[in-house]
């Protein structure tokens, strides 16, 4: 098992600690784990993105230059990272958010509703964690309870009270790639 | 304890704690913020002491000090700021004071930017300020070998008298992954009787110091230190071998680059191509006696940079003309793409036809 | 008989090797004698300069340091953070301490380090040959202003007491002289003044001290005194700039 993964938005989507989720929940199920952060000057806002290499073996390069799977949370993400996706890899776009198309035709697209569908259930700001639900099961690169362990071990006591929404969250969007498919997905 | 999922920085910050380092002297530059923000915090809780100096030049002063009084003590920079401590570094070999300096190398030269990069090998590696001295040079390739490294550094650094550099880069830095940190050790730090603390009855007075104005006595200094090295260079080589057995191509990378050719190694395991890795552990001494042993069966060696070629050298004077050394850089804060060092080693391995 | 003079315990029994006439061997003999009498010697610890006092650990017996061209300030930092119960002082020349060391001077009292500067105003650069120094009076002729210092080309002299007696981490600043011995008793007495404010914790302390070097100037040492008189002190104005009210 490996999955080099590329997680690319606007800073602020949460998409370095959506990355960090993902990488401790790893470590937490005993896998190798690395995650790398983008460079830039930029503090805040303007493009963030970050590199999770989830494997049974130890990582050889924590460098994600070819992914097995992208999330692009904005569209310059998915315009910049696309080609790079390995061939039968995984793209996840936030449809919400992006008014384009894929072009690849060698890859699995997934097209996510994320913030519309963060909206629906209560915040915007577990738009990340729909995503993440809907990677989960569809690669299977950790269990969803390696995530619920890691959200304990990771935020603050006061912050508790936030976990179960982001369950909710990754729970629709594993329930919408379950029931629809990615046709679906890409016809909606 | 468990694993941790640490950040680079973050780690040699608590591998400087735990190797029973409690003073840190620095100057704030990028990318190794992640450092001194830990330890601004960390060294509190131990009984330590972080202190911002006004310039890296002060920092390093404020480190022979305190390297003179006996303590563990480091500093951390980035190539411009490592550039200005140079004269301290001077100072410091010349009068023999143990002390770890971290340089998390950004592209240069000039201001340069805060890419990662490894273009300051010259610098660390041939002495970098003025007279005849030598670091010992660590450089890291994972964030457990980081802490592991930390606690190296300092021992290294008393038991030869000696200062450290620990060389990453901003990718080292950042990056994190899980982290044994072990448990909290009886740390064994030498006694330190040559330390300048105030004579406290002590018959002679100790004194701190790199001037010998009479030649002849400079010279023994000199020869002094020259044997230091010597012994250093004997004893302290280290390096990490991955799938050499049997290569006809060798890489030769450190840290960050050492981490992409090894993806690259696991390419050419795949094709069936017999490519291994030598990644330099301690880039001064350069573990140049097993290059040489592995120029008797290895058909070439190519060197991976994130410079525009200066371990290549070293490569090459431990090859000593048995067998062509090749190189492959990115430079100005690029790393090495896995598949284009693929494609030199393709290039290199059907004998120059792409 | 009685003994009344004698070599301060501090100070090695061996010549000086400063010029005749030069006032750098009474201000080692002051500190000796003021850490003898503070009983201070084994947690002393000197920390010497680059310039004509470059080799002042050969005549202080505590434990030294020979820092580089004017980080004298920083290295003291180091050690007497490790050792705050050492007492600590650097001595430094003009153009150590008021040019290349300025900034470490500067932070060194801002953060008000419980350490004790000598500081050496003799307005020239004299290890190497009589240059201007930061501190050479506007007209006094140098190797390196051989017409005589033009504010216009160098700027005017640097007032280091003045500038650090404005920071509130500087417990102590004051400024003495060496051109008699009136002043060589008073400038004994702020030198113990600055130990014991170190001592008593209250911050930075420091005494800059007029001195003279015929030999840069061109003078007799006699007359270089004078010099000290009638040039040095009317720019450079003797006394304290900043004394806590009591020393605790």
């Amino acid at each position: 098992m490996y999955e080099g993964i590329l997680i690319a938005g606007f800073g602020g989507q949460g998409v370095l600690s959506t990355g960090q989720l993902l990488a401790y929940s790893g470590m937490v199920e005993g896998k190798h784990v690395a995650w790398i952060p983008s460079y830039g000057p930029e503090m805040r806002g303007g493009t963030a993105n970050c590199g999770v290499t989830i494997s049974q073996q130890p990582i050889s390069s924590p460098l994600v230059s070819e992914p097995t799977v992208l999330i692009a949370m904005n569209r310059p993400s998915l315009e910049k990272f696309e080609n790079s996706v390995v061939k039968g890899g995984l793209i996840f776009v936030n449809s919400s958010l992006i008014d384009i198309r894929a072009s690849r035709k060698d890859v699995g697209v997934y097209y996510i509703p994320a913030n519309d569908m963060a909206e629906d259930i209560g915040s915007s700001k577990v738009a990340n964690n729909i995503i993440l639900g809907a990677l989960i099961e569809l690669t299977g690169v950790v269990t969803p309870e390696a995530i619920e362990k890691s959200l304990k071990d990771v935020l603050p006591p006061h912050h508790h009270k936030m976990i179960p929404l982001n369950l909710k969250a990754m729970e629709a969007g594993a329930s919408l790639v379950r029931t629809g498919g990615r046709q679906r997905m890409a016809d909606s | 304890m468990g694993k941790m999922l640490m950040k680079g920085n973050e780690a040699i910050g608590e591998g400087a704690v735990r190797a029973g380092c409690r003073y840190f002297f620095g100057y704030p530059i990028t990318p190794q913020s992640e450092l001194p923000h830990y330890l601004a915090k960390r060294m509190p809780e131990v009984g330590g002491l972080y202190l911002q100096a006004e310039s890296e030049v002060a920092s390093i002063n404020m480190v022979f000090g305190a390297a003179g009084a006996g303590a563990r003590v480091m500093t951390s920079s980035s190539g411009p700021g490592i550039s200005l401590m140079q004269e301290g570094i001077s100072y410091l070999a010349g009068a023999e004071l143990p002390c770890v300096i971290v340089n998390m190398v950004r592209g240069g030269p000039g201001l340069g930017n805060i890419a990662p990069a490894q273009s300051d090998y010259f610098q660390a590696t041939r002495g970098g300020g003025h007279g005849d001295y030598h670091l010992i040079v660590l450089a890291p390739a994972s964030v457990q070998e980081i802490v592991d490294l930390m606690q190296d550094s300092f021992d290294l650094a008393d038991k030869y008298r000696n200062p450290v550099m620990l060389m990453g880069d901003g990718v080292l830095g950042q990056m994190m992954e899980p982290v044994d940190l072990g448990e909290e050790k009886i740390l064994s730090i030498p006694e330190k009787s040559w330390a300048a603390t105030g004579r406290m009855k002590r018959e002679k007075k100790n004194l701190i110091n790199s001037l010998y104005i009479v030649p002849e006595n400079c010279e023994v200094h000199n020869i002094k230190l020259g044997e230091k090295y010597k012994l250093i260079a004997s004893g302290e080589q280290r390096w990490e071998e991955y799938r050499t057995e049997g290569a006809e191509l060798i890489m030769v990378a450190y840290g960050t680059a050492a981490r992409v050719c090894k993806a690259v190694a696991d390419l050419c395991k795949a094709e069936g191509m017999p490519v291994g890795l030598i990644r330099p552990i301690t880039l001064w001494p350069f573990p140049g006696r097993r290059i040489s042993e592995l120029a008797e069966t290895a058909k070439s060696f190519l060197s991976v940079e994130m410079s525009m070629g200066q371990m290549v050298d070293d490569v090459r004077l431990s090859v000593n003309g048995k067998k062509p050394v090749h190189f492959y850089g990115r430079v100005g804060g690029m790393i090495p793409a896995a598949r284009d060092v693929f494609n030199e080693v393709q290039f290199i391995l059907s004998g120059g036809a792409r | 008989m009685k003994k009344i003079f004698s070599r301060p315990e501090s100070l090695k029994d061996m010549p000086f090797h400063y010029c005749p006439g030069c006032t750098h061997g009474i201000v080692h003999r002051l500190v000796a004698e003021v850490i003898d009498e503070l009983d201070v010697f084994d947690r002393a610890i000197a920390v010497a300069p680059v310039g004509c006092s470059v080799f002042c650990y050969e005549y202080f017996d505590c434990d030294a340091y020979q820092a580089s061209h004017g980080r004298a300030p920083a290295v003291a930092t180091g050690i007497k953070r490790v050792l705050p119960g050492s007492v600590v002082f650097t001595y430094q020349g003009d153009g150590d301490l008021a040019a290349i060391g300025t900034a470490e001077i500067i932070h060194a009292a801002a953060r008000g380090e419980k350490f004790t500067v000598i500081f050496i105003n003799n307005a020239i650069y004299a290890m190497t040959g009589g240059q201007m120094a930061p501190t050479t009076l506007l007209g006094q002729k140098t190797t390196t202003t051989p017409f005589g210092r033009d504010s216009e080309i160098n700027g005017s002299p640097v007032k280091m007491s003045e500038m650090l007696s404005v920071l509130d981490g500087a417990a102590y600043i004051s400024r003495v002289s060496m051109h008699n011995p009136a002043n060589v008793a008073k400038a004994k007495k702020a030198i113990k003044k600055a130990f014991e404010v170190q001592m008593a914790g209250q911050g930075f302390s420091m005494v800059e001290v007029l001195s003279s070097c015929p030999t840069n100037w061109g003078l007799s040492p006699v007359k270089a005194l004078k010099w000290i008189e009638e040039k040095m002190i009317p720019y450079y104005p003797l006394g304290e700039f900043k004394a806590p009210s009591e020393v605790v």
